[in-house]
């Protein structure tokens, strides 16, 4: 575990979830939180966690990202905030 | 306050985890559309994975896997030389639950979707209250 790369991607992590939060574009913010999710695998690969890491960028990052996309091509992509 | 601050630092990527947690909570309070709270939701399942996953890990320590394989000689094997591996085991199931209930919630949001035409909270709870 190397501590710059750890910190350098929580922040990297952290700037990604508010700009999840904050985008007015339901499928932007659908894209960036698959990115979320890539760097949060990245981050569990670094701490040793592989079997975790895995899972979450098959699962979260993949199966959830397209999940999102289905339901938002499915309903709208208006958002007031 | 030298104590304090010591502690402040030291835990560093506690706090880092404890911001990520709380911005998870504002998306799933504050925010009014439904999506967005199912993303701030797992963002809050994220951030407490992450700090489990956090306290497995060690300094100068490999992957839990033993080196020695099945065949070869025993050789005592020091517990300090691999990082925890229940964490992972714990962890590797909340991510498959949290994957379910994304799967669940978008299927309701899609359902109200298709009832209500919109997805912001209070022009359905307008439409609610008008039929």
């Amino acid at each position: 575990m190397i501590w710059q790369i750890e910190i350098t991607i929580l922040i990297i992590v952290i700037i990604l979830a508010v700009g999840a939060l904050g985008v007015k574009d339901l499928l932007g913010a659908a894209i960036l939180f698959g990115a979320y999710s890539f760097m949060m695998c990245l981050l569990w690969a670094i701490m040793g966690a592989v079997d975790v890491a895995f899972t979450e960028a098959s699962v979260g990052a993949g199966v959830s990202t397209v999940m999102f996309v289905a339901a938002v091509f499915r309903t709208s992509r208006r958002t007031e905030d | 306050m030298d104590a304090l601050l010591n502690i402040l630092i030291s835990k560093a990527n506690y706090w880092l985890y404890i911001i990520l947690m709380m911005i998870g909570l504002y998306g799933i309070m504050v925010k009014k559309n439904l999506v967005k709270k199912i993303i701030g939701l797992n963002i809050l399942q994220t951030a407490v994975i992450l700090f489990f996953i956090s306290v497995g890990a060690k300094e100068k320590a490999t992957i839990p896997i033993i080196e020695h394989g099945n065949d070869t000689v025993h050789a005592a094997v020091s517990a300090s030389h691999y990082i925890n591996p229940l964490p992972h085991v714990l962890m590797l199931t909340a991510i498959v639950v949290a994957v379910a209930t994304l799967g669940v919630a978008l299927a309701l949001v899609i359902r109200i979707h298709q009832q209500y035409h919109t997805l912001e909270e209070e022009e359905i709870l307008k439409r609610i209250q008008e039929t």
